[in-house]
C-alpha cells in the first residue's frame, strides 16, 4: 500500500481534532497549551504534505515560520501559567474567570 | 410714489429703534429726547398721510395703484407685500396719525418724571408704526403680522407699570383672550390659502364675490376672520379684557383700547366686507354680535365706579355699534335687498363713518379721565365729584364728548349713530330695538358717570388740592374737542362711498327725534338720581337688588372663564389628561426601553462565563455552522 497525501492529511485531521478536544475540554492550562501544540503540529504535517505533493517550497517555509511561532508562544504562555499558578496557587482553567462579568 | 406710503408706517418704526437702541442706553439722561423723535416720526406720518388722503380723493375710483412687492419665494408659491391705497385706508391713516399725534402730546404732560419715560414713547412709537402697517396691509399674512404686533404693543403697554400686580394680570389677561379669537382669524387664513393659493385681500374678496369660494367653507372663514376682530374688539365672547386694560396708563387707554387697536377689528371686518357679506351666517353672527355686544356693554357701563372701566364699557358697547352698522347692511345685501356693489359700499361707510367719530370722542373722554385723575389721585368717581369749578377746561371738553358719544344733534357721535340705526331699521328690526334701548342707557351711563365725577361737592380727602391739568393736557383735550364736534360734518361717508347727508335734514326724519328723546331721557334720568337726586341710587339699586348684582359682578364671566373654563376644562380636565399622558405614555415609552434594555442585559449577561474554553467552543461551532453553510447554500 503506497502512502499518498490523504493519509498525511487524514493523520493531520485526526491530530487536530485530538488537540482541539484537549484545548476545549482539558482543565490543566499546561495540558492545554500541549493540545495546541499538537493542533499547530498537525496543521504542519498537512503544510508539509501539501508542499511535497504540489512541488512547492511554500508549504514548507511556512511550516518552519509555525515552529518559530509556536516556540515563542510556548515560552509567553508558560510563562503566563507559571504567573498565575504564583498566584492563585492553581492551573484550573474553570478557576480562571477574571473575565466573567 | 409707494415709497411714501410705505414711509407712513415704517417711519414711527424707525422712531422706536432710535428711541430704544440710541436714546434708551446712551442718552437716559435726557428722556425729552425720546418725545421729539417721537413727534417728529408721527408728525410726519400724519403728513403723509394726509397728502395721501388728497392723491386717494383724485385717483378715479378712489384708489391708488400701487406696486407688489414679493416677499419670499417657497417651491412654487411667491408671496407678495403691499400697500392698498383705497378710501378705506386713507381714511384710517388719518384717523390713527391724527389721534396718535394729540395722544403723545398729552403724554407728554400725563408721563412727566415717570422712570419709564422712553420705553413708554418706544412703544407708542410701535404701536403707531404697526397700527398704520396694518391698515395698509394688501394682504392677509402681512395685515397678520402688523395685528399681532399691535396686541405685543397693547400687552406691554397695559403692563407699563408692570410692578404692579393688577397691571401685569391685566396685560397677561388681554393677551391671552385676544389670542383665542386670533386663533380663529389665523386659522381662518390659512384655510383660505389653501383653498385659493393667495393671501391677497383683492383678490380673495373677487374670488368670493365671483363665487369661486362659497357655501360653507366661506362661511367659516368669514366667521373665523370675524372670531379675530371679536378678540381685538372686545366683543361678546371675549369682552372680558378690555375693562381690566385699563390699568395702563391713560393715554394708552385713549389711543390703543379706545380709538385705534380696538377699532381694528371693526376695520377688518370692513377690510373683508365684501368676502364676509358673502355668507349670509357669516353677516348675520357679525350683525347680532355687535348688536348684542351694544346692549351688553351698556348695562355694565351703567354699575361700576371707575371712571374708566365705565369708558371701556361704553368702547365695547360703541364698537358693536360698529360691527352692527357693518353687519345689518351686509345682511341687506347677502338677501339681495340693495344692489351689491352700493351695498358693499354702504356697510364699510357706515362702520367706518362711527369708528371715526368715536376715535375722537372717545379719545377725548379718556383724557378727561386722566386729566380727572391726574388732579385727584383716583379714578373712583365715589371719591371724585365737584371737578366742574377746579377744572372747567376739563369739564368742558368732557362735556363736548359725552354730548357727542350720546348722539346729541349737531355732534359727532349723531350722524354716525344716525346712519347705523336708520340702516339696522331697514335691515334687522329686532336688533334696531337693542340699539335704542342701547342710546338710552348709553345717555344714562354717561350723564351718571359726568354728574357723579363732575357736578355736586368734592367727596375725596381733604389733603388733595384740586387743580387744574397743565397746558400740555388742556390743548390736546380742546383739539380733540373741537374734532369731536366737527368730525361728523365731514364728508367722510360719501368718501367711503354711502350715503350723505345733510346738515338740518337728518332732523326731518322721525327716528332721529326718537333717539334723541331716548338720549334726553337718559340723561334726564341720570340728572335726576345723581344730580338732583330726587330719586335715590340707593333706593333703586335695593328695589332692583338681583339685577344689580348680576350687572355689576359683570354676568360673572370673569368668573366662568377663570372658575369654569380655565381650572375645570383646562387645568383639571385637559392639562391633567395630558399631564397624564406625558407621565405614563411618553414618559413610559422611554422608561419601557431602558427598562426593557437593562433587563435583557441582565439575562444576557449570563452567557459570558469568562471560561476561555466555552468561548472557543462557541467560536468552534461558529466555524462548523459557517462551513456547513457553505457546503449547503455555497
Amino acid at each position: 500500500m503506497a502512502v499518498g497525501l490523504e493519509h498525511f492529511l487524514i493523520l493531520s485531521a485526526v491530530l487536530f481534532s485530538i488537540g482541539l478536544y484537549g484545548a476545549l475540554a482539558k482543565r490543566n492550562a499546561v495540558v492545554i497549551l500541549m493540545c495546541i501544540e499538537i493542533m499547530l503540529n498537525a496543521v504542519n504535517i498537512a503544510m508539509v504534505a501539501f508542499s511535497r505533493y504540489g512541488h512547492l517550497l511554500t508549504g514548507q517555509v511556512f511550516a518552519i515560520f509555525i515552529m518559530v511561532v509556536a516556540a515563542a508562544e510556548v515560552v509567553v504562555g508558560l510563562a503566563l501559567v507559571i504567573a498565575i499558578y504564583r498566584s492563585r496557587e492553581t492551573v484550573d482553567v474553570e478557576r480562571i474567570d477574571l473575565m466573567k462579568w | 410714489m409707494p415709497e411714501v406710503a410705505l414711509a407712513i408706517f415704517l417711519l414711527p418704526i424707525f422712531s422706536f429703534v432710535v428711541i430704544s437702541l440710541i436714546i434708551r442706553p446712551f442718552l437716559n439722561k435726557r428722556p425729552q429726547l425720546s418725545w421729539y423723535v417721537t413727534i417728529a416720526s408721527i408728525g410726519a406720518s400724519l403728513i403723509l398721510s394726509l397728502w395721501m388722503l388728497v392723491e386717494v380723493i383724485k385717483a378715479p375710483g378712489h384708489v391708488l395703484p400701487m406696486p407688489d412687492y414679493q416677499w419670499l419665494v417657497i417651491g412654487d408659491t411667491s408671496i407678495h407685500l403691499g400697500v392698498m391705497a383705497d378710501s378705506l385706508a386713507a381714511v384710517m391713516l388719518i384717523v390713527v396719525t391724527v389721534v396718535s399725534l394729540v395722544v403723545q402730546i398729552y403724554s407728554r404732560g400725563y408721563m412727566h418724571g415717570d422712570p419709564g419715560y422712553c420705553r413708554y414713547f418706544a412703544f407708542m412709537s410701535l404701536f403707531t408704526g404697526s397700527m398704520l402697517g396694518l391698515v395698509l396691509a394688501d394682504n392677509l399674512l402681512f395685515l397678520f403680522v402688523f395685528w399681532e404686533l399691535v396686541g405685543l404693543c397693547s400687552y406691554l403697554l397695559i403692563g407699563f407699570w408692570f410692578h404692579r400686580p393688577e397691571a401685569a394680570r391685566a396685560a397677561t389677561k388681554a393677551f391671552i383672550v385676544t389670542r383665542i379669537g386670533d386663533f380663529g382669524f389665523l386659522a381662518a387664513i390659512l384655510f383660505l390659502y389653501a383653498k385659493t393659493g393667495t393671501f391677497d385681500i383683492g383678490e380673495l374678496q373677487h374670488l368670493a364675490l365671483v363665487g369661486a369660494i362659497g357655501g360653507t367653507a366661506l362661511t367659516w372663514a368669514a366667521i373665523g376672520i370675524f372670531s379675530g376682530a371679536v378678540g381685538k374688539s372686545a366683543q361678546f365672547p371675549l369682552h372680558t379684557w378690555l375693562p381690566d386694560a385699563m390699568e395702563g396708563p391713560t393715554p394708552v387707554s385713549a389711543l390703543i383700547h379706545a380709538a385705534t387697536m380696538v377699532a381694528a377689528g371693526v376695520f377688518l371686518v370692513a377690510r373683508l366686507f365684501p368676502m364676509i357679506a358673502s355668507s349670509y351666517e357669516a353677516i348675520m353672527t357679525v350683525a347680532i354680535i355687535g348688536g348684542f355686544t351694544a346692549i351688553f356693554a351698556a348695562t355694565m357701563g351703567m354699575v361700576m365706579n371707575d371712571f374708566k372701566r365705565i369708558l371701556a364699557y361704553s368702547t365695547i358697547s360703541q364698537l358693536g355699534y360698529m360691527m352692527l352698522g357693518l353687519g345689518v347692511v351686509g345682511v341687506g345685501v347677502a338677501r339681495g335687498a340693495v344692489a351689491l356693489e352700493v351695498g358693499l359700499a354702504l356697510g364699510v361707510a357706515v362702520g367706518i363713518f362711527h369708528l371715526f367719530n368715536h376715535a375722537f370722542f372717545k379719545a377725548l373722554l379718556f383724557f378727561g379721565a386722566g386729566s380727572a385723575s391726574h388732579a385727584t389721585g383716583t379714578f373712583d368717581i365715589r371719591e371724585m365729584g365737584g371737578l366742574r369749578k377746579a377744572m372747567p377746561w376739563t369739564f368742558a371738553t368732557f362735556l363736548i364728548g359725552s354730548l357727542s358719544i350720546v348722539g346729541i344733534w349737531p355732534l359727532a357721535g349723531f350722524w354716525g349713530k344716525e346712519q347705523i340705526l336708520s340702516q339696522a331699521w331697514h335691515y334687522a328690526p329686532i336688533l334696531f330695538y337693542l340699539a335704542m334701548i342701547t342710546v338710552f342707557m348709553t345717555a344714562f351711563y354717561m350723564f351718571r358717570l359726568l354728574f357723579l365725577a363732575f357736578g355736586g361737592e368734592y367727596r375725596g380727602g381733604a389733603h388733595v388740592s384740586l387743580r387744574e391739568s397743565p397746558a400740555v393736557m388742556i390743548v390736546p383735550m380742546v383739539l380733540l374737542a373741537i374734532l369731536s364736534v366737527v368730525s361728523g360734518w365731514l364728508p367722510i361717508s360719501e368718501f367711503l362711498g354711502g350715503e350723505s347727508h345733510s346738515f338740518f335734514g337728518a332732523l326731518a326724519s322721525p327716528m332721529a327725534w326718537a333717539s334723541l328723546l331716548l338720549a334726553a331721557l337718559g340723561i334726564l334720568l341720570a340728572y335726576a338720581i345723581y344730580s338732583k337726586k330726587w330719586i335715590s341710587a340707593e333706593s333703586m339699586r335695593r328695589r332692583f337688588a338681583p339685577l344689580y348684582t348680576i350687572v355689576s359682578r359683570k354676568y360673572w364671566f370673569d368668573e366662568l372663564y377663570e372658575n369654569v373654563f380655565v381650572v375645570r376644562i383646562l387645568v383639571d380636565g385637559i392639562f391633567a389628561l395630558f399631564h397624564w399622558f406625558d407621565d405614563h405614555i411618553v414618559d413610559g415609552m422611554v422608561n419601557g426601553i431602558a427598562g426593557g434594555t437593562i433587563a435583557a442585559g441582565r439575562e444576557i449577561r449570563r452567557l459570558q462565563t469568562g471560561q476561555l474554553q466555552a468561548y472557543g467552543l462557541a467560536i468552534f461551532i461558529g466555524i462548523l455552522a459557517i462551513i456547513a453553510f457553505f457546503m449547503i447554500f455555497g
